[in-house]
């Protein structure tokens, strides 16, 4: 089996380790590499959109799943999809948005794969009303070790499903997913936009809004302190319906502008991100978004970034460390409110910060989110930042939070364990499809999660 | 206009590109390969994607003898057709194990050149007789010269575009058009761990199919993909012979 040694890193550019990957373009070679008894362990990765160490494994192989993206059923009565893990949410885009339908859930870049998408139960813009990617998949075919294929679903094999489902790869290899896919008539959203001055105005606005809208989420300046801290733009959103758009597009509803294509070069000096330009950029992006209602096509609203190719790369050779902490309801203002100021503090701003309000608990052992809000930033990586990032940890425990294992790559063991009590029972499970522990990534070693 | 093309060796990374940009165009497709069980997925997928036929026949590059039963079956299947073959297999040996085995040397040039022959030979006569269409196969830049470190590999390519030179012009009078294509590195599982991921030189195999399937829609000759191998090869051709055979690449 050919394996290549290479430099691998999660979406943050950090850590970089060397690895050895394989890329299996059939199914029996893929069958061939989970079963290797060379006694090293491995892990899936897709388009490596995690940012930390997820699908790393510095110990051992990962098995690259991107060329085993096929198509294997498609209902156009039903919008029940069958497909290999390597598919991303944008061939699905692509190929299944100008028939009218298109996943219900999306997370911030299309550039994911589904397998990727089930083992980070990743959630969306509407995770308040939908819930997470989960709820949306029906049924996966996870390989094991052994080489047996566990059809799990929510009536078989329901303990693998729980586990597998935000399990970070960890239970096995997710081989095939069938996902319900939903109608979309336009490929359009309906936007309002809207200022808010400050963070209770924030947290008041989704109160208020988040029952009426399909889609929210807010921007905020994580540079305002004060009495400005956590002045945000709000955006919710609905998707259009065919008479919400203006003649030009209401001819081809379902069709995307075309994107220009931009593309960020490989090496940015890392002073083009600093306190100040963050600081101008944040101030001109508040400025810039005044209050009303716009359409605006999928891309642009769930996607904004993957219109810049490479962007990860403005944050210089040394990479970022994004940070997503998630708290219960009945503490995230304060949560939130704490977080912010600690960054503000130590003045260490976010380029991006990113509040959302959250929904029922998704039905992975290991799911992120539960009803309460998630608060996202990154921060440049730097070889001092570890004391920040672990004041921050602190933080987030102290008000019953928790932080996300596909932005992770700094925390420790100790802080996963009590972030995520149900982790004796994803040991459990995962002793019990996995008893050869043969899936494990570097993250996985530095939390302890298999152990 | 919509043709039938056979697809040699559909399951290998550059077929698989080039598959779906001919599928996209809405010719109706026939896969061909060892793994009968791949090339039906992939099958389905174009056909989910695409909304076209796609068929899928066993083929065995070593098995000669199948090699006419194999033809008449694509006509069969594909009604009247072929309208156009492109040949994607091929193999790349491990030079110095070729080198010290005669077993494998003699295993490569079969694939790469002898039953590439055999079978395109067959693909031709049905297409001269019909007076139309096109064969379009893969080659290599390491059929331009003999270099050191892939030489037996480099030598069956070579003689795949001389085979094929041959047969573009023989097939001329007959208003069947013949490519040669010649990529350089491509990232696919053929080359993998042997080539730097990522690197400028190193194209995907998307590029590369969207060079091949604008060179047979443009009926071109030869084709070096990506563009600049072209160049590169030119120059590599131009080195006099003293000075090559001191170089170790």
């Amino acid at each position: 089996m050919v394996y290549a040694s290479e430099l691998l890193s999660g979406w943050g550019n950090c850590p970089v380790e060397r690895c050895d990957v394989a890329r299996p373009e059939s199914a029996v070679e893929l069958r061939r590499l989970v079963m290797s008894d060379d006694g090293r362990s491995c892990i899936s990765r897709g388009l490596g959109r995690a940012y930390g160490d997820s699908s790393l494994n510095l110990a051992g192989r990962v098995i690259d799943q991107t060329r085993l993206n096929r198509f294997t059923a498609f209902d156009p009565e039903t919008g029940i999809l069958t497909c290999e893990a390597g598919a991303s949410l944008a061939e699905i885009m692509e190929v299944f948005l100008p028939r009218g339908w298109f996943v219900r859930t999306t997370p911030g870049t299309k550039f994911v794969t589904v397998g990727g998408a089930v083992a980070s139960d990743v959630h969306g813009k509407n995770h308040h009303r939908d819930g997470s990617f989960g709820e949306s998949v029906r049924s996966f075919r996870l390989l094991t070790a052994r080489g047996e294929t566990l059809d799990c679903s929510r009536t078989e094999n329901a303990d693998a499903f729980r586990a597998t489902l935000g399990g970070m790869g960890l239970t096995g290899c997710i081989t095939e997913a069938t996902v319900q896919l939903e109608r979309k008539s336009t490929a359009y959203c309906s936007v309002n936009y809207r200022r808010t001055a400050d963070i209770e105005e924030t947290l008041r606005y989704f109160e208020d809004t988040d029952a009426a809208s399909q889609y929210s989420v807010a921007w905020i300046d994580c540079v305002a302190q004060g009495k400005s801290l956590g002045r945000s733009v709000v955006m919710t959103a609905h998707d259009a319906a065919p008479s919400d758009l203006p003649a030009a597009l209401a001819a081809n509803p379902l069709r995307l502008p075309i994107r220009r294509k931009r593309s960020v070069p490989r090496f940015v000096p890392s002073a083009v991100l600093n306190y100040q330009t963050v600081r101008i950029f944040n101030a001109l992006y508040y400025a810039r978004h005044v209050d009303g209602r716009k359409i605006v096509d999928y891309d642009s609203f769930f996607y904004p970034l993957d219109g810049l190719q490479h962007w990860n790369r403005i944050y210089g050779r040394r990479g970022f460390v994004q940070y997503q902490a998630f708290f219960p309801r009945e503490t995230s203002r304060r949560g939130i409110v704490a977080l912010l100021d600690l960054i503000s503090a130590a003045k260490n701003a976010s380029f991006l910060a990113v509040l959302k309000s959250c929904g029922r608990a998704g039905e992975g052992v290991l799911s992120f989110l539960s009803p309460g809000h998630t608060l996202a930033l990154d921060f440049r990586y730097v070889p001092g930042i570890g004391p920040f990032l672990q004041s921050l940890d602190a933080c987030v425990l102290r008000h019953g939070g928790r932080l996300y294992l596909a932005k992770d790559s700094q925390m420790s063991a100790e802080t996963f364990a009590a972030m995520y009590p149900r982790l004796p029972e994803f040991r459990e499970l995962k002793g019990r499809v996995d008893p050869e522990r043969r899936f494990v990534s570097s993250q996985a070693r530095r939390l302890r999660i298999a152990e | 206009m919509p043709e039938s093309i056979v697809v040699l060796g559909a399951t290998s990374g550059i077929a698989r590109a080039l598959t779906s940009r001919l599928a996209a165009r809405g010719h109706r497709l026939l896969l061909a390969g060892r793994d009968v069980a791949e090339l039906q997925k992939t099958a389905v997928d174009l056909q989910i994607r695409f909304q076209v036929a796609v068929h899928v026949e066993a083929f065995r590059a070593d098995d000669y003898e199948g090699h006419a039963a194999f033809v008449d079956r694509c006509s069969e299947v594909l009604g009247d057709g072929p309208d156009g073959v492109v040949l994607c297999y091929g193999e790349l040996p491990d030079q110095e194990a070729a080198f010290n085995d005669a077993t494998l040397l003699r295993k490569s040039i079969d694939v790469n050149l002898t039953s590439a022959m055999v079978v395109l030979n067959l693909f031709a006569a049905r297409l001269a007789a019909r007076r139309r269409g096109f064969i379009a196969a893969i080659s290599s830049v390491a059929g331009d010269r003999g270099r050191r470190s892939n030489f037996i590999y480099g030598a069956a390519k070579a003689g795949l575009t001389a085979y094929l030179s041959g047969l573009r012009s023989r097939l001329s009078v007959d208003g069947v058009h013949v490519l040669t294509i010649k990529p350089g590195q491509v990232d696919t599982k053929m080359t993998l761990g042997l080539v730097k991921r990522g690197s400028p030189l190193v194209a995907s195999p998307e590029r590369v199919a969207r060079d091949i399937e604008k060179a047979i829609r443009r009926r071109r000759n030869i084709v070096y993909t990506p563009l600049f191998w072209r160049y590169v090869m030119a120059i590599i051709r131009l080195v006099p012979e003293p000075i090559f055979k001191r170089l170790k690449f």
